[in-house]
């Protein structure tokens, strides 16, 4: 991957001359590279990981891990029952995975009776759908790469040769 | 009345820093250029290795030269990645850190008077160790050529005493290193004078510009060689005190001699460590490196720019900026810049008395520390009116 990508992908709010600075390149070629791969579509988008577990969101207090069994079709195999799947606000990602069922979906809602409702009136309905397991998730401890924790102090001492 | 304190360690350079030292672990929330170790901690696999070994009941001692798998494990490591060809049964012996590597190696070849040549500045122990095992240290001041030893200046300090010379690359506290090409020149001249040359190769893994070379790896002078490296750096496994020693068996067997009356043997648990550090792949080493190169590219540009001039380092995690022109000694400087911005760094002068001009800054810190600590480097000129 371009180091350019590299260091975004730690750090998004970084800016394109301290980039430059690190690469000993100009800050315009960064520029022009970071403006090719958002039109690209390489860099979709800039956010922020927030540990959720720190935060009061009423709107989402409840996670679940859905696993769905569907029945391919003809020409578009998977791709049109994840587009169905996925085009509801409450699925936050969706997967296609190899394994005993099709889908990983992660579905978000605002407590245990949305997505309980979610799975059975919108989900198990769908004619592509041959069944579900519905999976509550307890607590995240790493994601993407990042452990959720509070800041782990340096144990380094301070000064050494 | 008191005891006396043997002379050769009255005579060993007082440690005026550690005072300094002391006062930086005795402040809060400093931001730290001073530290001599990566800032991550050792990989996952390799710590649950050495937890491992001690559910498995691993500890007891272990031969003397250590873990024999530890040392196969070396030789095909070092055969397979720089073609370094040592015997695991006579020529490599595993210490306590590249530090008893080095104390080993003096005490091992020297006789009294023998002269052991150390390019300056130099890491802290190399003096010292030389004088306690009857030795002279001779220093090369490097200040004129960018920090580097050249063939010229190495030339010109042997003299019928010299025993050896003990090479740091990539070095602590400049960051200097060599290239192929100008390791072939000192080979030249240790070959021709016939002297010993002792490297410390302990940041090897940390070479920026160029692929890093051993020494012995050159031809005809692996019998002339003595490299000591270690875990620490590459592995970020300086607490686990693990090294190792690769040369001709006749000095690894005197090195063991020694080694086996005062440590007997490195801490088991450390070996077993190490081996899953080289068996279980490496992807932070090179993961790592990247990030220590765009550091060094963010503190050689702003240093500069802050008018601490500083050469650009070709490895380790240190830069050498020249302090002199804030009117302040390396120790004042030190000193102000910890008490007024509270951002630790260590005085030249803990490297050679000659290299109060300079500072050793280190960024094996993050960058967002890195960050903060130019802004407040430049504060703290900016108030000297600099």
């Amino acid at each position: 991957m371009d180091e350019i990508l590299e260091i975004l992908e730690k750090d998004a709010r970084i800016k394109p001359e301290e980039i430059a600075k690190m690469l000993k390149i100009k800050p315009d070629k960064v520029k022009q590279a970071i403006k090719h791969y958002e039109k690209e579509g390489v860099i979709l988008k800039y956010k922020t990981l927030i540990n959720k577990e720190l935060v009061k969101d009423d709107n989402i207090t409840v996670r679940a891990l859905i696993e769905v069994n569907v029945v391919p079709q003809k020409d578009v195999g998977f791709d049109k029952v994840a587009e169905r799947i996925y085009s509801f606000s409450e699925v936050s990602s969706c997967y296609l995975i190899s394994g005993t069922y099709d889908l990983l979906v992660i579905v978000e809602g605002k407590d245990l009776n949305t997505v309980a409702r979610f799975v059975a009136e919108k989900l198990s309905p769908l004619e592509a759908v041959r069944g579900t397991v519905t999976h509550f998730l307890l607590r995240k401890y790493k994601e993407d790469g990042v452990v959720l924790k509070c800041k782990q102090e340096d144990k380094r001492i301070a000064i050494s040769y | 009345m008191p005891i006396k304190i043997s002379q050769k360690v009255e005579k060993m350079p007082p440690s005026g820093i550690r005072a300094f030292f002391d006062l930086v672990l005795g402040m809060k929330d400093v931001i730290s250029l001073g530290v001599g170790e990566p800032d991550f901690v050792t990989p996952w696999n390799v710590r649950e290795e050495g937890i491992f070994a001690l559910e498995q009941g691993y500890t007891s001692y272990t031969s003397n030269k250590g873990l024999y798998r530890l040392r196969l494990l070396l030789h095909r490591y070092l055969k397979k990645k720089y073609n370094l060809d040592y015997n695991p049964d006579e020529e490599i012996l595993i210490t306590v850190g590249v530090s008893e590597g080095v104390d080993l190696a003096l005490r091992a070849v020297i006789n009294p008077g023998d002269k052991i040549l150390i390019p300056e500045p130099s890491y802290v122990s190399y003096g010292p160790v030389t004088g306690l095992a009857g030795g002279i240290p001779v220093y090369i001041d490097t200040r004129k050529t960018k920090f580097k030893l050249t063939p010229q200046a190495l030339e010109k300090a042997i003299d019928k005493n010299t025993k050896a010379l003990l090479l740091n690359y990539p070095a602590n506290p400049t960051g200097v290193s060599y290239s192929r090409k100008e390791l072939e020149t000192f080979k030249k001249i240790i070959l021709k004078h016939r002297i010993l040359c002792i490297t410390d190769e302990v940041y090897n893994e940390l070479t920026y510009d160029f692929e890093h070379t051993h020494f012995s790896a050159l031809s005809g002078v692996k019998e002339s060689t003595l490299y000591l490296d270690g875990f620490s750096k590459s592995y970020a496994m300086t607490g686990w005190r693990i090294g190792f020693a690769c040369g001709p068996k006749e000095i690894i067997a005197a090195m063991t001699k020694i080694h086996q009356y005062t440590i007997m043997c490195v801490p088991i648990v450390s070996q077993m460590a190490a081996c899953e550090a080289l068996e279980g792949g490496r992807k932070s080493v090179e993961e790592m490196k990247k990030e220590y190169r765009r550091r060094r590219e963010f503190m050689v540009d702003s240093l500069n720019s802050l008018g601490l001039s500083c050469h650009k380092p070709e490895g380790a995690f240190y830069v050498f900026p020249y302090v002199k022109n804030t009117g302040l000694s390396s120790m004042d400087f030190a000193q102000r810049l910890l008490k007024e911005q509270k951002v630790a760094v260590v005085p030249g002068t803990a490297f050679g008395t000659g290299y109060d001009d300079y500072v050793r800054m280190s960024y094996a810190s993050s960058y967002d520390n890195l960050k903060e600590a130019i802004k407040r480097i430049g504060a703290f000129l900016k108030s000297r009116r600099i």
